[in-house]
């Protein structure tokens, strides 16, 4: 039995600056995970990917991650996926400071 | 020092060349990622989790202070004005932008660095002992014989697509400061019954997720065979290697599933092919390589002002007992400046400190300094008489922990905070240490302990060979870190065993507190090190320390 399937947003890091970006419902790739797709429907999701994997000139790397919906917006479940909204925790380098 | 050749400047600008067309295709769209993501791994660069970081090989861990001054521009011109130095004697820039690599790569070709060969299934940066040329106990110099394998590996075409990576560690000294038995070929200098120095050439050493000690594949093997004999051994491993399972790939696991017997049959019977084609150009290049390594003219000098400065001064007293080794020139001394202030990264410099090292070891080091794969900074010949010279200008420069092999000298990966594959974080947990036991005043008491941590099961932070290894791990959904005891990686090499379930993030640094406590407890005196405590007693009484309760519940 396949599991039942969970919330999803696109992910994947942008080409020149190495930055995490996410998919958003206009085509867009978003620095800020807050204005990503969520994904609930697991033939979307799959159908979204190819369109991501597509997008290689942009992008690198794009996989499909858990998120649960938040009232800002999509929220990360694992830490790992937190981390990549803030940046590392020994500087104040990244997302957490705007660069 | 070995300065490059024309062939080596010439080979190095054609790469950086190649590269920035590589570089230019993929931003115009003409290569897919596909096409590109062997391109650019075999030019150091990866992508991690906010980033792409560029790793920089720094060979055997030697440099100039024109070196160290150009790594510094490069962090401040193309990164956030610092730089990571690695276990493998690398240094690492955390935020480039892919466009900008090509320059990155020319500025690094200014004073004859690369980045080729610090990543893909090649033979990686050739490390050394950190002391190499320095120590008062060394046999020889390893440093033109990692040369040597440098000039060899790089972009040898037998060897450009290996099952995996193959990493090549040498030490000149029986002691072993290169942790060679955790590499896939570690070569220790020793000499035979007629005194001639030689080799011990060990194989299918290495950590990750299965942790293995190096077996001795010839007692002694004499300098002049050294390249057939590697590449006997690579060339073996070529083909016999497994290319069907990644995590089996590894020479260590060749070596065990094969046998060390019918491995050496095979080296010993391609080597003896291959002695053959090495007519003695390899001899005539070594000469040559050998030549730029000469000593430097080392000075006679007044010791009365440095014993006085030291007798005057509990600070810098303190920090002559921790960072200092012996030398093999009277008068000398080898300095360890730490780049692991209570608190900080462990390992990472900025650019200021990186030009203050440079001005220091121009002044008072003979222009040399190293990078040990315990992520310090050294600089091998000082003359005692300069100490309290470098130590004011290492305090003024913020680096002059004196913590040495001390509990707060932690090697630490980068782990979750940077890296791509880690499975929890690795930095935060090493400033937490370093701060708690700085706060107990308790460092100089413990003595020596090595602490090492791994963000991930590839075991880039050398946990197994810790005195206490930490591994961080996801436990569905959350950081968590198990804990070994008992490793060491050097020439006693052992892998450490597992003390029982990981702590959670907030857990792990009471638990190593617990732990050290139990150990000051158990000690016989203060020169019996945690090690050699561990050694005596074992797991039990250590266990017993970490898991409180679950020893309550066994005496219920």
């Amino acid at each position: 039995m396949s599991r039942p399937f969970t919330p999803k947003v696109l992910t994947a890091n942008d080409l020149i600056e190495g930055d995490a970006v996410w998919l958003t419902p206009r085509d867009e790739w978003s620095r800020n995970m807050a204005d990503a797709e969520l994904l609930e429907d697991e033939a979307v999701a799959q159908d979204r990917l190819l369109f991501a994997i597509a997008q290689s000139d942009v992008v690198v790397g794009a996989y499909l991650v858990d998120a649960k919906a938040s009232d800002a917006g999509p929220a990360p479940v694992h830490f790992r996926e937190e981390f990549r909204t803030r940046g590392p925790s020994n500087y104040p380098h990244g997302k957490q400071v705007g660069a | 020092m070995y300065t490059y050749t024309d062939f080596d400047e010439k080979f190095v600008r054609e790469r950086v060349a190649q590269f920035r067309g590589q570089v230019e295709r993929r931003l115009e769209g003409a290569l897919t990622e596909d096409e590109f993501k062997p391109l650019r791994l075999m030019n150091g660069l990866y992508l991690q989790l906010h980033a792409y970081m560029l790793r920089v090989a720094i060979p055997y861990g030697t440099l100039n202070a024109r070196q160290m001054r150009q790594l510094a521009y490069l962090a401040e011109r193309w990164d956030k004005g610092y730089g990571h130095f690695t276990t493998r004697q690398n240094i690492q820039y955390n935020w480039p932008k892919l466009k900008d690599i090509p320059d990155m790569l020319d500025a690094l070709a200014d004073v004859g660095m690369h980045a080729i060969q610090t990543s893909g299934n090649t033979i990686r940066n050739v490390t050394a002992d950190h002391f190499a040329g320095a120590a008062a106990d060394e046999i020889e110099d390893p440093r033109p014989i990692a040369e040597l394998l440098r000039q060899w590996s790089t972009d040898h075409p037998e060897f450009q697509f290996l099952p995996r990576k193959f990493k090549i560690a040498v030490t000149g000294s029986p002691k072993d400061r290169a942790v060679t038995k955790a590499h896939d070929i570690g070569l220790r200098m020793v000499r035979n019954d007629a005194g001639e120095p030689g080799f011990e050439v060990i194989v299918g050493g290495g950590l990750g997720r299965t942790p293995m000690i190096g077996k001795v594949i010839r007692d002694f093997l004499p300098k002049a065979h050294l390249l057939p004999y590697c590449e006997a051994i690579v060339s073996v491993y070529n083909l016999l290697g497994r290319r069907d399972n990644k995590y089996k790939a590894r020479i260590k696991i060749t070596v065990a599933e094969n046998g060390l017997d019918k491995i050496r049959d095979l080296v010993e019977a391609r080597f003896d092919e291959l002695r053959r084609e090495f007519s003695g150009f390899d001899q005539d290049l070594l000469k040559k390589i050998e030549a730029e390594f000469t000593p430097p003219t080392f000075r006679d000098a007044q010791l009365e002002g440095y014993e006085a400065y030291r007798a005057a001064n509990p600070a810098f007293r303190s920090w002559t007992d921790t960072n200092l080794d012996d030398h093999r020139a009277p008068g000398y001394a080898i300095v360890s400046v730490s780049i692991k202030k209570h608190g900080a990264t462990p390992g990472d410099a900025s650019a200021d400190q990186m030009r203050a090292l440079a001005e220091l070891a121009e002044r008072y080091g003979h222009d040399e300094l190293r990078i040990s794969h315990e992520q310090n900074v050294i600089l091998p010949h000082v003359h005692k008489s300069d100490l309290p010279a470098v130590y004011e200008g290492l305090r003024a420069a913020d680096l002059a922990t004196a913590n040495i092999g001390l509990v707060s000298d932690i090697i630490a990966c980068p782990g979750m905070d940077y890296c791509a594959l880690a499975t929890a974080r690795s930095i935060p947990i090493a400033q937490e240490i370093a701060e708690r036991f700085d706060a107990l005043k308790l460092e100089h008491e413990i003595g020596a302990l090595k602490i090492k941590i791994s963000g991930c099961i590839n075991a880039c932070g050398h946990h197994h060979v810790g005195h206490i290894g930490i591994l961080g791990l996801d436990r569905a959904g959350v950081e968590n870190y198990q804990i070994t005891l008992g490793g060491n990686g050097t020439e006693t090499a052992t892998v450490g065993e597992r003390a029982g379930p990981g702590f959670s993030a907030e857990d792990i640094v009471p638990a190593i507190e617990r732990l050290i406590g139990a150990y000051l407890h158990i000690r016989n005196d203060a020169d019996e090190t945690f090690l050699m405590t561990y050694r005596r007693v074992g797991l039990t009484p250590f266990k017993a320390a970490l898991y409180p309760e679950k020893e309550a519940q066994n005496a219920a």
